[in-house]
């Protein structure tokens, strides 16, 4: 892989805005948000039709934040895109806010399922993939996972059954960032010939730099193969955007965040 | 029961398009007219109960009503965060129709025994649980399944079930359904255990012992208006299920009346499978027999109970 992209402004924008949640809530997982923050923003700018005003709308793609503890950046930017406004981000984890440490669907409007237990949102993305191949709808589906969460069954099972069913309409996104919660993938669980995996359960497979807005857009405008499901791989750093928080497991869940540290972060986006 | 139930998913399938219907890797020929006549909505899609549950949930999130079928002990124990977080925390109208549910598969041995299947769906908020009696009751039920909210567990028998119910008229989620009346005893079941019961208070009736039998084939919500006006006549309150003593109907029963301060005074048991994963194999009702699910073992304790009682005269037949 080439040097992994500089961030453009709105990049920044988010990472930014995630920064300060967390220079309130003072907790939240910072590494795997930032890892996932351009894969959003390109599903949200350029990829996916929704109506804010209406998130309920049939016709919408659904976009399932399956890894569920990045949901800080969801939230960033489902609050940009007007779902809810973006004061509502101040009380991430308030004992009476909407937005916890991980997504609700019912509670946050937008999400579609409530995740953060690893391992569901495949199988229900293919339930919804389902109904609107039964419905005769042409709404897409993303899933998005973490390379943690493919260590679990249910996502294999998943995959599976929708390589059998032929799903063009469902597309899942790894945000592989190559860390866990412990140590990296490698060591804890070797996910290892990842695309390949993924091309054996019968989905047309591709791979990015999860960083790379414009090779993004290409590769999420539409499904790889007729009459396959798609599986994108994004190749992504945990903590992208905050050079000290690059791959450092610290920054995985960060607890007890100090102000210093809140200066430290805006000043590592402004050089990245 | 287990026919009845399915074919009454295919009838339900052809006046609602929201009905599907998603299958394990059940029996050959199972809902085969199902299958050809609207082969869009019925699902075969094998051995991956995590899976089945998840895409349940996201059909039903979509509007869909879901009629999810296979082994209850695989889709309770196996899945059961999948059960909790897809299903019940979503609040969908999936509806597992779980097969074997108790001692069942006996011959088959204790991986395939539902034992603890009612305590740990009772646990799950916006869960509703029925456990018909027989084919009839099931086949009540699921005419109304259809449009009641959020997910429900169907504890499916082993079919062929004597039918021992005798309501013809609409099944109604909640409500528990008085089968026999006495000022003595009354005795609380659900499921085939109706069908033990009945024989129990007819034994018990042979020895001049009158004995209600409270039917609640709904074991959650809990009706406890009927159980409250129905334990205030007893003397003796007992339980009858197959299932563990722990987390079941007789464990709800007793937190309930317990709270409402209607035990003191009375005697309370419960029967049913003790703390243990059940030995040896044979069939269902030899299991039962074993661990004292019987209408003989019933009838007998009840006796015991009764005599037992402070202050009561020794009244069992000679």
């Amino acid at each position: 892989m080439t040097a992994s992209p500089r961030l453009d402004e709105r990049s920044k924008h988010f990472r930014r805005v995630i920064v300060r949640v967390l220079q309130k809530a003072r907790r939240g997982h910072v590494g795997a948000a930032f890892s996932l923050i351009e894969i959003l923003r390109v599903l949200y700018d350029d990829v996916l039709c929704f109506n804010p005003q209406n998130p309920r709308w049939t016709g919408r793609d659904r976009c399932i934040l399956s890894k569920g503890h990045g949901c800080l950046a969801l939230y960033a930017i489902l609050a940009d895109k007007g779902y809810f406004p973006e004061t509502e981000l101040e009380r991430f984890c308030a004992p009476d806010g909407i937005l916890g440490g991980h997504p609700e669907a019912g509670k946050v409007p937008g999400v579609e399922a409530s995740t953060g237990a690893l391992g569901h949102g495949l199988p229900i993305g293919l339930g919804m993939a389902l109904h609107l191949r039964i419905a005769k709808s042409d709404s897409r589906v993303f899933v998005i996972l973490g390379d943690g969460e493919c260590n679990e069954g249910s996502v294999w099972e998943a995959a599976m059954c929708a390589g059998k069913h032929g799903l063009t309409n469902l597309t899942a996104i790894v945000d592989y960032n190559k860390h866990q919660s412990y140590a990296s993938t490698r060591e804890v669980q070797d996910l290892e010939p990842f695309a390949d995996k993924w091309r054996s359960f019968g989905f047309g497979v591709r791979e990015v730099d999860g960083h790379d807005v414009p090779a993004l857009r290409v590769a999420l405008a539409t499904p790889f193969v007729e009459g396959k499901p798609s599986a994108l791989i994004c190749h992504t750093i945990k903590g992208k955007g905050a050079k000290f928080a690059e791959n450092n497991m610290k920054w995985h869940h960060k607890n007890k965040v100090t102000d210093q540290e809140v200066d430290a972060l805006l000043a590592a986006i402004e050089e990245a | 029961m287990r026919e009845s139930c399915l074919k009454m998913v295919y009838e339900l399938a052809k006046t609602d398009e929201r009905v599907v219907f998603i299958g394990s890797d059940l029996g050959v020929g199972v809902l085969s007219e199902f299958k050809k006549d609207i082969p869009s909505r019925f699902f075969m899609e094998g051995v991956s109960e995590q899976n089945l549950v998840g895409v349940a949930a996201g059909m039903a999130l979509e509007g869909r009503i879901v009629y999810l079928n296979t082994i209850a002990t695989f889709l309770s124990r196996r899945c059961y965060e999948q059960v909790a977080v897809d299903l019940c925390l979503h609040n969908v109208n999936v509806r597992l129709i779980a097969n074997g549910g108790g001692v069942v598969y006996a011959p088959l041995g204790p991986t395939h025994l539902a034992i603890e299947d009612l305590a740990i769906m009772r646990a799950l908020p916006n869960m509703t649980i029925v456990a018909p009696a027989d084919a009839v009751e099931m086949v009540r039920f699921m005419k109304v399944s259809v449009d009641h909210p959020g997910p429900i567990y169907i504890r499916v028998a082993k079919g062929h079930d004597p039918v021992v119910t005798t309501d013809t008229g609409p099944f109604v989620i909640g409500k528990a359904v008085p089968m026999r009346d006495g000022d003595e005893v009354l005795i609380a079941t659900t499921g085939i255990g109706l069908q033990v019961s009945l024989a129990a208070a007819e034994k018990l009736a042979t020895a001049g012992i009158r004995a209600a039998v409270l039917h609640f084939p709904t074991v959650k919500p809990l009706d406890t208006i009927a159980l409250h006006e129905h334990v205030k006549q007893a003397a003796v309150v007992v339980s009858v299920e197959e299932h563990t003593v722990i987390g079941g109907l007789g464990s709800a029963i007793a937190e309930d009346l317990a709270e409402a301060d209607l035990l003191s005074g009375r005697r309370f048991k419960r029967f049913g499978i003790p703390d243990v994963f059940p030995k040896g194999y044979g069939d269902q009702t030899g299991m039962l027999r074993k661990y004292g699910v019987s209408a003989e073992n019933v009838a007998e304790q009840v006796k015991a109970l009764l005599v037992g009682r402070p202050g009561q005269t020794i009244r069992v037949a000679a």
